[in-house]
């Protein structure tokens, strides 16, 4: 296999983006990318995107989004994995390039998703839960992890101290990135008065629905190096996947399939949980980056919350994590961000990342965790600069 | 959001009458049925029927409510072990919210799930009721 | 011979008091409770209809049956005025979750409140012609009364079900009568959503007339008396009309007590006689009478005579008692409430 890396990122503006269609926000990410890698083409592209369908009415995006960014013809496939799709174009493109296959390949993400209303939002996203036996009952994604949360707190003591830390963190991070929906701070006490969404999460333990796109430049090192322009190396791609469905899993306070994908993304590497410096995890909820901290080995089962309490994953603490603001509150364009979350860890291990959360460290290797649906599929990247 | 009748239809033995998978090699019964045992690979099973009691595994609840669900909002949602082992998925009813609680006692009772609109098909199955009887 | 060999009851756990609707309309809730002898009554969730409650009551007289496989079932009749489709049966949704399908013939009744007491009516006459083992007959109702009409105090939930054959009975049935004519004293036409009502042609010329015709006619019948009954049970659209027909015809309150159910359960209308017959088996002893007469609008009775036998013992405790569905674990609700259970109020659709 041939050496993988990033050579140049793009990401439209992150939020609720009225006056921007998918094909409009994906093209602006897209070039945006292109742009800032220096390449004068891409030989392909993996988009991937949640539900076109349900959110804006179109499938058929690898052929659509190619056109719009001026590139009628190019090979182009579209990826799906639920809220893991953009993590899974980029491992795509990644196979693309290492294969041989072709040099330059764009992994691309996008999510419109403030063209229905609340309910058909909830409706759509809900399809990445078990449609016959979890949303035919009324489940929603809230209280999917809700449920995890509660067996969580059962077994662990997890506090509501824990999952709000994690809220104001992110937020702070946030506060910092040009592109997040929303850049402000919160408060412990905000977050534990917000209102209550699915018992025990608030309406602030939960990431928000966001229109956004975000893409990369993935190519051989060979090119990489031409470029003259700091690029940073994909040294493990992995991907797990579980049962969909929670109430068909054995244990409900880890992620399995978060597990298996960092496993598989260590084992490619040849690095440990203690190597990686710094990570983007999958904060859709509160307890979602909780219960990954644990699953991909960084924290003992029932020890992340203390961690967090402590400030070991805050912007400068030992284990940075969610840099970017995260899902809470740089936003969760569903397609877009696996993406994004590659691009934050590329930004930081080059040293571009905006204002004051660069991290002072200068990172060699660093992480990011997508994870679809309850945890029914997750992909892991590890990323070392060049 | 249109639920067409044969996807629902399909779904009968499971909704109506609970019926599972008992795989012979695991003794492992999962509900839906399916071909392949997960743990095993074992195709050779029986179609069990489901017991209708159990207990909570884990709940929420649900309290911003799409609008199907809005005139159940706020509503409970547990995973329950059933007293065979087997966990299933589903809805509390008749049941104050505020005092559900890992490891209550509850039984399946038959209620409507969904109506589609006020024109189509009417799904049926079971939701979890507390146990008082 | 021919009778019960099991039966259930299924109630919805909502009540809501006569004081909660009356202040709404600014009605007077004593003279209601003191003139209906209605003190409260049952709602249905909105996640409850005729076939739910159907289907729990089934499963509960299939428990108390015992000996019945579902297969063994030949025939399925729902009455009720509430069926959740107007054109779909309820029958077959409750056939197929109770296992008993395809093998067996089914209808959905209709007669206002008599439709229950024609299911098992039907059910029996199959039996006991020797056509089937097991035939099953349902009595359910989620009823609707306007929005301050008399009847919205009253229009209540719940189901009776019965599985009638000729062997293992708990209760043989003596002898039937029937008696009908055409009296409009109340009706739902065609897409309405509320029925309509005579008023107080409602009483007289309806309620009685068609009660005690079936009655008196089924008591020269069978050459019995009301003293010979230990208990008898009236269709039951309040608390009054069953009692004042009781004591008209001779019998007593004690008899009429444990089917009695109006007061705190409301009108469940093809629900009524069969569930106050289901209280009054819970209670009943070996080699017990029991009367039952059911009225149904538009208008007539069917009439029964009932014998509990020695296995009434053996198999009552296998599933729960009527009086305790009705009094146990009840969930009040407000007006606001019951609208909305009840889809009053006119929404965004």
């Amino acid at each position: 296999m041939r050496t993988v890396c990033i050579v140049g990122v793009g990401m439209s503006q992150w939020g609720e983006v009225w006056k921007q269609s998918l094909r409009d926000i994906h093209t602006d990410a897209a070039l945006k990318a292109i742009k800032n890698s220096g390449v004068d083409h891409i030989d392909s592209m993996y988009v991937g995107c949640m539900s076109g369908g349900m959110f804006v009415g179109q499938e058929h995006l690898a052929s659509l989004l190619t056109d719009y960014m001026g590139m009628r013809g190019l090979p182009a496939t579209r990826v799906e994995s639920a809220c893991a799709s953009g993590g899974l174009a980029v491992r795509s493109a990644y196979i693309e390039v290492a294969s041989g296959i072709s040099d330059i390949v764009m992994a691309s993400g996008v999510e419109k998703m403030t063209d229905v209303d609340g309910d058909e939002a909830t409706y759509a996203l809900a399809a990445a839960a078990d449609q016959e036996f979890e949303v035919f009952h009324g489940a929603t994604f809230p209280g999917l992890y809700a449920m995890m949360a509660h067996v969580h707190i059962a077994k662990y003591g997890t506090t509501r101290e824990m999952l709000s830390a994690i809220s104001v963190k992110n937020h702070n991070n946030g506060s910092m990135n040009p592109v997040a929906q929303y850049p402000f701070k919160v408060t412990m006490d905000q977050v534990a008065n917000s209102v209550m969404v699915a018992d025990p999460l608030h309406i602030l333990d939960c990431s928000p629905i966001t229109d956004g796109a975000a893409a990369a430049i993935l190519c051989t090192e060979e090119i990489a190096k031409s470029l003259g322009k700091p690029y940073v190396k994909i040294i493990g791609t992995s991907v797990g996947t579980d049962t969909i469905q929670l109430a068909q899993r054995a244990d409900l306070t880890t992620i399995k399939a978060a597990t298996i994908a960092a496993n598989g993304a260590f084992k490619m590497a040849g690095k440990t949980i203690n190597d990686i410096e710094f990570c983007e995890v999958h904060d859709c909820f509160t307890i979602a980056e909780l219960m990954v901290l644990e699953s991909i080995g960084k924290y003992k089962p029932g020890k992340a919350g203390e961690a967090i309490l402590a400030g070991e994953t805050a912007l400068d603490g030992a284990f940075p994590v969610n840099t970017s603001g995260g899902l809470k509150s740089k936003g969760h364009p569903v397609g877009a961000t696996g993406v994004a979350q590659v691009i934050e860890v590329y930004k930081q291990l080059t040293g571009q990342a905006e204002g004051d959360r660069q991290l002072k460290s200068s990172p060699k290797i660093g992480m990011t965790q997508n994870m679809g649906g309850s945890g029914g599929s997750s992909v892991v990247h590890i990323m070392e600069v060049a | 959001m249109t639920m067409f009748s044969s996807r629902n239809w399909r779904e009968y033995p499971h909704r109506y009458r609970r019926e599972a998978s008992k795989f012979t090699k695991s003794g492992k019964t999962y509900h839906p049925k399916r071909l392949v045992d997960p743990e095993t690979g074992d195709t050779e099973q029986t179609t069990v029927i489901l017991p209708d009691e159990g207990k909570i595994v884990t709940y929420t609840v649900i309290r911003v409510a799409p609008s199907q669900w809005g005139d159940l909002s706020p509503y409970g949602l547990a995973i329950v072990e059933l007293t065979d082992g087997t966990k299933v998925f589903g809805q509390l009813t008749d049941c104050d919210v505020d005092k559900i609680e890992i490891g209550m006692e509850v039984r399946l009772e038959f209620r409507r799930i969904q109506s589609e609109g006020h024109h189509g098909v009417l799904s049926y199955g079971h939701k979890f009721v507390p146990k008082w009887f | 011979m021919a009778g019960i060999v099991g039966y259930g009851v299924h109630l919805p756990r909502h009540r809501i008091k006569v004081e909660e609707i009356a202040k709404v309309w600014g009605a007077d809730a004593p003279s209601y409770k003191k003139g209906l002898m209605l003190r409260e009554k049952s709602v249905p969730p909105p996640d409850m209809d005729t076939i739910t409650l159907s289907v729990e009551a089934a499963r509960r007289a299939l428990k108390r049956a015992v000996v019945v496989d579902p297969t063994e079932i030949g025939a399925i009749y729902v009455g009720s005025e509430s069926h959740p489709y107007a054109v779909k049966p309820s029958g077959t949704t409750i056939a197929d979750a109770l296992g008993a399908t395809p093998d067996i013939h089914c209808a959905d009744f209709e007669f206002a409140c008599k439709a229950g007491s024609e299911a098992m009516f039907v059910a029996m006459s199959h039996v006991k012609a020797g056509e089937m083992k097991y035939a099953l007959a349902i009595a359910a109702d989620t009823s609707q009364g306007a929005p301050s009409d008399a009847l919205e105090f009253s229009a209540a939930a719940g189901a009776g079900a019965f599985i009638m054959g000729t062997d293992n009975l708990i209760a043989e049935c003596g002898m039937t009568h029937s008696y009908m004519t055409d009296t409009p004293d109340f009706w739902r036409r065609e897409h309405q959503f509320y029925p309509q009502h005579g008023g107080r042609f409602t009483g007289e010329e309806s309620y009685f007339k068609h009660t005690k015709g079936a009655s008196l006619a089924l008591l020269e019948k069978s050459n019995m008396k009301p003293s010979d009954f230990a208990y008898a049970v009236f269709h039951q659209p309040n608390g009054k009309f069953p009692q004042r027909v009781a004591l008209e015809l001779g019998f007593t309150q004690e008899q009429i007590d444990p089917g009695w159910l109006a007061p705190t359960l409301g009108n469940t209308y093809s629900g009524a006689s069969p569930i106050g017959l289901a209280a009054t088996l819970d209670i009943a002893k070996p080699g017990d009478y029991i009367f039952m007469c059911s009225y149904g609008s538009g208008a007539g009775s069917d009439s029964f005579i009932w014998k509990v036998t020695d296995r009434i013992n053996e198999v009552r405790e296998n599933a729960v008692l009527t009086r305790k569905l009705l009094a146990e674990n009840l969930i009040y609700i407000d007006y606001g409430t019951y609208a909305k259970y009840r889809r009053k109020i006119k929404m965004n659709d």
